[in-house]
This record gives structure tokens, sequence and C-alpha cells, in this order.
């Protein structure tokens, strides 16, 4: 039976609702949901960026099959080198049920369609919530091993990262003010990855003193009047948008100009992985140099 | 003296000839009905002598500059189109633009002569597209009179009112043609035509057929070749009376 | 002057300086006003130089822009359905100023931005005039104008989509709907010598568009040169809306509402129309940029969400009006 075929059964599948009995085409039988997770899959996909990369982390070798076209591109991806060596998805049902996984891998925010409908065809499918802290992390780190059956490689990881960010956190006699400033003139606050990247590095956020401390829309005239001392913007994308326009407001070059100004790598602060520790060794290095003028 | 002069004038729309070398004149006092047929060319004619459309021939008003021109004849079209809530008075004051700005003295005097002379003096102020049909005739008529042209010319004026508007639109431009000026109007209605124009020009099929006082122009043989009819005509004290009665087959 | 010129004036005055002083940074109204004035190049007078003073140019240009191009399309169409924004002007020029960024032109070469916009409003014009030109009926024009801004909402739309920038594909809101939000002396320098322009096309109208009020052959026995007056339409109406669009979006209604609501106050005469609809349009987009600030601050709630709450209830009256009895 050839791809189409294929489809065709899981069409048919899909609209008897007749569950996993009628997809004879599979080599693997696929595990009804009701059934535990095996110990360890052996044919798993990711459909999000950020599990994309927590997965490429903790797999065992020939475990993950595909990974999402965001976590190949190196825009958004901190791993999109290690990302060529898997099949790419773009996150729809009808392709990832082709690979005949056994687990598949999503986000809180992937496409709800497409999950229900993988999980009526009978896919398990494994939520992981996005990280909102660095607490988080080690938090992501173990479900994604006990969903993948690596919960030792998991450990390792964590360990790993306890240690290196208890190493990044230096006495800080000041902090500098600092103002996240993202596209459409968004910032992050204080109970936000991207807050706790900076105040881990030693910089106070403005956006607490700008009335907005889990973040939101900081007007440009405030902006302005709070004369931040590191403004801290997206690299932008190319290609142009409007949203991003506001990066290069007059207002926000004169900042650039009388502050040290850093341009944020996105990939490294976008996900709950150990790759945030970039982003504050990173961070760190900017406010020592601010100190040393 | 001659106020319109059109020597072998033709036009001719999407390659069909809809006007074949006409040539006439009309100076001082005439009052000028044209008629002929649906479709023999009495709109084109007029839009084409005050060169309003392309022609070939000469018309001494299309050869003129665009301002002089609209010093020299004025234009009613037949749509009788006023597409805002003007007042009366602002409308009448429109036909003043080719004199230059509005507000002088002369403006206001040939406003005020127009709109008397349409006794529109009560409905000055009212708002000029809630009056009725015939009102706001009148007032169009103001507002070429205020143009303060030598030459008038209207297409069907006289369409789509009721006798007594009829009659008194008539009269009005047979008085102006009295006064010296030309007047130049498409009609339909023979009998009127016959009544009140001092000259008519019988269109057909673009050229003309017969130029000349209404008696020489409506006789037997003429409204038999151009409008297939039969007409009943009589001198009368009240002046001529002229009433087609019968299709000739 | 006449009366309603120094209700207006005064009326646009007040704005613009309530326009300068209210904002998110809550800076006392005096002391703000120094600042732009002194200029001790501290944060308020960059605050006030850099966001407050252009984001007030641009909504007293951009709305004197509207107001003025929908009297002109209304006197020239006889129509007082004929708006830029709803007749797919505004659409169409969004479209050639969405290509212009897209493509990479605008940051090549600066103008192509808003003169993208104006290629786009004039093929829009040209469009509308020939689907329902001044013979054309009311239905003619709105049935045109759906079409025509169906297809540029749904061009920009597929241009945004296709573009490698993830934020591109949200900003079909601002296209449709407009703000003057964090706009910068940048965009004043982009759109107005344009707008300008526009409104040098656009103002002498006034007696040609008297004289149409009789039809198009009346005007033209009257010494009205029908050409001129139709490329003039077409070239102001492009230059003020494209302009305008290029930098703030597609901004609907106010070239409704405006001469619409003052119409009566000038004897439903189209030549003055124009200069006080002018005003009106200002003194409009002044109030609405205020508003948004005022009602949702933080929020940049679009400026058309606001004059189409107010513009479409006075277009469903006109439609009602329409053909019962001439406006």
């Amino acid at each position: 039976m050839g791809r189409i075929g294929t489809l065709l059964a899981a069409l048919t599948a899909m609209i008897a609702l007749a569950g996993p009995a009628s997809a004879q085409g599979h080599a693997a039988p696929m595990e009804p949901s009701a059934v535990p997770l095996p110990v360890q899959p052996q044919r798993v996909v990711s459909m999000n960026l950020c599990t994309d990369q927590l997965a490429m982390m903790l797999a065992a070798p020939g475990q993950l099959l595909s990974v999402s076209h965001l976590a190949a591109d190196p825009r958004g991806s901190a791993m999109a080198e290690d990302a060529k060596a898997y099949r790419i998805n773009r996150g729809l049902a009808e392709e990832i049920w082709l690979m005949q996984p056994d687990l598949v891998i999503a986000g809180s925010f992937s496409t709800r369609a497409t999950v229900d409908m993988l999980r009526r065809l009978g896919v398990r499918v494994v939520i992981l919530r996005p990280a909102y802290g660095l607490d988080d992390i080690p938090d992501r780190l173990r479900e994604m091993g006990t969903a993948l059956g690596r919960m030792d490689a998991a450990e390792a990881a964590v360990t790993d990262f306890n240690t290196r960010l208890t190493a990044l956190r230096d006495e800080v006699a000041r902090r500098p003010r600092a103002a996240l400033y993202y596209a459409n003139g968004y910032t992050s606050g204080d109970k936000t990855l991207a807050g706790e990247i900076i105040a881990t590095a030693g910089f106070t956020n403005i956006a607490a003193e700008a009335g907005l401390p889990s973040g939101g829309h900081l007007p440009l005239e405030v902006l302005a009047m709070a004369q931040p001392e590191a403004v801290i913007t997206g690299r932008p994308y190319p290609g142009a948008s409007r949203s991003e326009e506001v990066l290069d407001h007059p207002a926000v070059q004169a900042l650039r100009n009388t502050s040290v100004g850093a341009v944020l790598t996105d990939r490294d602060w976008i996900c709950g992985t150990p790759h945030v520790l970039r982003a504050i060794d990173d961070m760190r290095n900017t406010r020592r140099r601010m100190e040393a003028e | 003296m001659s106020l319109l002069s059109v020597k072998n004038l033709s036009v001719t729309l999407r390659g069909r000839p809809v006007l074949r070398d006409v040539s006439f004149d009309v100076g001082q006092g005439e009052l000028v009905g044209l008629i002929g047929p649906n479709g023999a060319g009495k709109s084109t004619l007029m839009r084409a002598a005050l060169g309003l459309i392309p022609s070939q021939g000469a018309s001494s008003l299309a050869a003129l500059p665009r301002v002089l021109r609209a010093r020299q004849a004025a234009w009613m079209p037949q749509s009788r189109e006023i597409a805002w809530a003007l007042s009366v008075e602002a409308l009448v004051t429109l036909g003043r633009m080719p004199h230059g700005q509005r507000g002088t003295v002369a403006d206001r005097a040939a406003v005020d002569a127009a709109i008397a002379r349409m006794d529109l003096d009560p409905f000055r102020n009212r708002t000029a597209t809630r009056l009725s049909g015939g009102e706001q005739a009148r007032a169009l008529i103001a507002r070429a009179l205020a143009q303060e042209t030598p030459l008038l010319m209207a297409d069907e004026p006289i369409a789509g009112l009721d006798p007594e508007h009829q009659i008194a639109t008539l009269d009005t431009f047979a008085g102006l043609a009295r006064d010296g000026h030309g007047v130049i109007l498409s009609l339909h209605d023979l009998g009127l035509a016959a009544r009140h124009c001092t000259r008519l020009i019988l269109l057909v099929k673009g050229g003309i057929l017969a130029d000349g006082p209404p008696a020489q122009v409506l006789t037997d043989d003429l409204m038999a070749r151009a409008f297939h009819i039969r007409a009943f005509h009589a001198d009368t004290p009240d002046g001529p009376v002229f009433q087609p009665t019968q299709v000739i087959r | 002057m006449k009366p309603l010129m120094l209700i207006l004036v005064p009326l646009i005055v007040v704005l613009c300086l309530s326009s300068l002083v209210i904002g998110p940074a809550g800076v006392g109204p005096v002391e703000s006003l120094r600042a732009l004035v002194a200029g001790d190049e501290g944060p308020l007078t960059l605050v006030m130089r850099e966001i407050r003073l252009p984001r007030m140019i641009l909504a007293v240009a951009i709305g004197a822009s509207l107001g003025l191009a929908g009297a002109a399309m209304q006197g020239y169409l006889r129509n007082p359905l004929a708006e830029p924004g709803l007749i797919g002007v505004s659409g169409s020029a969004a479209l050639g100023a969405v290509l212009s960024i897209q493509t990479g032109l605008s940051a090549a070469f600066a103008l192509a931005l808003p003169f993208s916009a104006l290629a786009g409003a004039v093929i829009a014009v040209l469009l509308l005039l020939a689907l329902a030109g001044p013979r054309g009926g009311s239905l003619t024009l709105i049935l045109a104008g759906i079409a025509i801004s169906a297809m540029a909402g749904a061009l920009t739309s597929l241009v945004l989509n296709l573009s490698p920038n993830p934020f591109a594909a949200n900003e079909i809101v601002f296209w449709m709907m407009g703000s003057l939000t964090d706009r910068s002396m940048l965009h004043v320098w982009l759109a107005l010598p344009i707008m300008v322009v526009g409104w040098a096309l656009l103002l002498p109208l006034a007696r040609p568009l008297e004289a149409l009020t009789l039809g198009e052959d009346a005007a033209a026995s009257m010494g009205i040169n029908l050409v001129r007056l139709r490329w003039q339409v077409v070239l102001g109406t492009a230059c003020v809306v494209g302009a305008g669009t290029a930098v703030a979006g597609a901004i609907g209604f106010i070239g409704l509402i405006v001469p619409h609501v003052l119409r009566p106050l000038v004897g439903a005469r189209p030549g003055p129309l124009l200069i006080t609809s002018a005003l009106g349009g200002a003194a409009m987009l002044l109030a609405a940029d205020i508003a948004v600030r005022v009602v949702l601050p933080g929020r940049d709630l679009k400026l058309g969400v606001l004059t189409a709450l107010v513009g479409a209830p006075f277009f469903l009256h006109l439609v009602w009006r329409t053909g019962r009895t001439p406006v």
C-alpha cells in the first residue's frame, strides 16, 4: 500500500471512528490510548520548537524520528544544526500520522485540532507546557525524560544545568536598569523566562516600574521616559514588518546611543532549555562591560 | 447679427454617422424649434454646435475658447440634474461661473433678474431639490439666464411638464427671443412648436430636411416623410393649431 | 472668515494641544509643552518631539486628507456614498504600501513606500471610474467598491502571509484598520509632501465641482474642462489617500462622515465643502486618535475600529436615504 493508500486508510479510520484496528497499513501496531506508555518509545515525533530541542538533547540515538520545521530554522532554534539529522514536520496531522509514530510530543500551544485528531487516530500524544521561568526548566527536562524513557539522561542534564546556573550568579553591587523591548512594543515582566534571564544576569527590569510586572504593551514614550541603561530588543527577522519598525524608531535609536543597547539573540531566549544559560552569560558580560566603562 | 453659425457639421459616434453636413445660422430674436423623430440627431446637433462633443465641420461656438463660449451660449441639458440640495439662489448663482468670481454687483444683479424673470422670488431660499418638477425646471432656466448669454439652448425643456408649465416655459423663451436673445429648443410637441417658434428646423436621419417658418415646415408632405403622420391644422383667432391625428402605413 | 471656520479652526487648535499633552508618560501639560518648545534634550523633549509631535501632525494631515478626498470624490461622482475607504481606494493603497515593504523596495528607497501606495490608489480610482463613473448609480459604485476592497484585502493578506517575517502575517489588522501609534518624524517627511501635492490638486476643484452639480454637460457648457477635472480628482485623491495610508494604514469612514455632517452647514454646496471637510477631517481624526489613547490606553486600539463604529451607522443611514431624496 502506497502513501496515498495509507492516507485513505487513515481517513477511513477517522470517519468511521474505528480506532487503530483499521490502520492495517502500519508495520508497527498502534497502541490504543488506554495501554500504558512503552518503556522507551522508538518512533518519536516532536511538533513544537521547544519540545524539539528538549527531545534532541535527551533522546537516545535513533529514538527521535522527526522535529518541527522551526527547529531547523537558525533564526529561532538554538539547535538548528542538530535538527538537520531528523525528518522535518510542519505540524500537520496527516504527515505525522504517515510517519507512524509511537509517541508524539506537542507543546500546549500546538494546534488543538491536530492533537485531537492524532489522539482519535490512536496516537499517544504527550503535551509539555512551556517554561515560564528558570525553575521550570529542570521540570521540563524531567518530563521529557519520562516521556522518552530517558530518566537518567534527564537527571544528568538537570544536574549540569543547576551547576552552571549557580556558577553564573554574580554578587552584584549595582543592578543596571534594562528594558526588554520587542516587536509591537511588547515587554516581558519579571515572572517570565526573559525577565529571569536578565535578573539572573544582574539587571533590574523596568517593566515593573512601568506598571507591567508580568509584561505587556510598553508604550514607546514610557520607555523613552524611563531612560533604561540597556535596551534589549529582538533581532529583526528577514523580510520587513511594521511590528518591528518600532524598534528603529528615533526614540529607541536615541536610547541606544546613550545606552549599551544589546541585541538579543532570540533563539537562546525563546525556549526553556539549558540554552538559556548562554543568554544569561551574554547578558552578564554586557553588564560587566557597562560597569567597566 | 448671427449668434450661431454652423457649417457642414458632421458627427460620427462609434463609426456610425449621426449628423451629416448640417448648416444653419441663428440670429437675434429667433426662437428656433428643432424637431424631428427620435434618433434624428437633435441633441447631437446642439451638443456638437456647443463644442461638447467632437465633430467635423465648423461651429462658430465650438471654435471659441472654453470661457468665451460659456459667455456666448447657455445650455440646458435634458436631464435637469441637480445633484445636491442647493438653495434656489445658490443654484441660479452657478450660472455666474463663466463671469469669474461670484459676489460682484453685476453677479448679484444678474441672479436677481433671473430669479425675478422666472417668478422664483418666493422660492429663493428654498431647497431646489425639494421643489416640484415644474419649479425645478424654472430654477434651471433661471440658472441659464443668470449666465447672461446672447444665445440659449435647451434640450427638450418641456418634456415631463404639465400643460401649464409647458406653455409658461415656451412663453418665457418667446419673451427672451423678443428681448433680443437667440433661442434654440429641441421639441417633440409639434403643436406647441407651431404656436411658439418663429422658425423650425426639421431634422431627419442626421440631416436637415426643412428649415423655415412653422407654416412652411409643418406641411402634409414633410410630416409624412419625416414622421409618417397625418395632422389636422387650422388658423384660429388664438393662433395656429396643429394636431397630429394618425399614422400613415 | 465664515462662522463655520471660526468654530472648526479653534477646535482643531484645542485638539492639537490635547493630542500633544495626552499620553501614557503622564507628564503635566505645561511641562510637556515647555519641553517641546524649549528642547533641553532630556527624555521629555525626546518624547514630545519624536513621538507626540509626529503623531499630532500626522493626525491633522491625514484627517484633513481623508475629509478632503471624501468631499472631492463625492462631488465628482455626485454620490454621498463615495468614500476612499469604503470603495477600496485606501485598501489598494495599503496593498501598494505592503508590496513595497515586502519586496524590500522601501528599504532601498524610502519614498518608494508612499509612491507605491499612491500607485495602488491611482489604479483603484481609475478602476472605479471605469466601472462606476459619474453616470453609474450608487449601487454600481458600492458594488465596484466591494469588489476592489475584497481584491485588495485578499492580495494584501497574501503578500503578508508569504513574508518570511513571522510578525508580518499579523499586520493585516494594521493595514485594514489604521493606527498612528509610534509614528516618527520620518513618516511625516515621507507622507506630508505628497499630501500637500494632493491638497494643491483637490482644493482648487471648488468651482468645477460646483458646476458639476448640474451634470457633466452643463458643467462643460459653463467652461469647465472635464478631462482636467477628472485627472485632478484621480491624482489628488490618490496622492492624499496613498500617502496617508502608507504611513498610517487604511482609516475608513472619515471621508464619509465628515462631508455628510458638514454638508448642510455649507448649503450643500460641493465647493465650500472641500475646505470645510478638510478641517472637519483633521478635527475628527485628532479626536479619534485622542480617544483610542484615552479609552484603551496601552492597547493600541486601531483607529479604524473607532471610526467604523461611528461611521457605519452613518453609512447605513445614507444607504437608506440614497435614491429617495438628493442629500
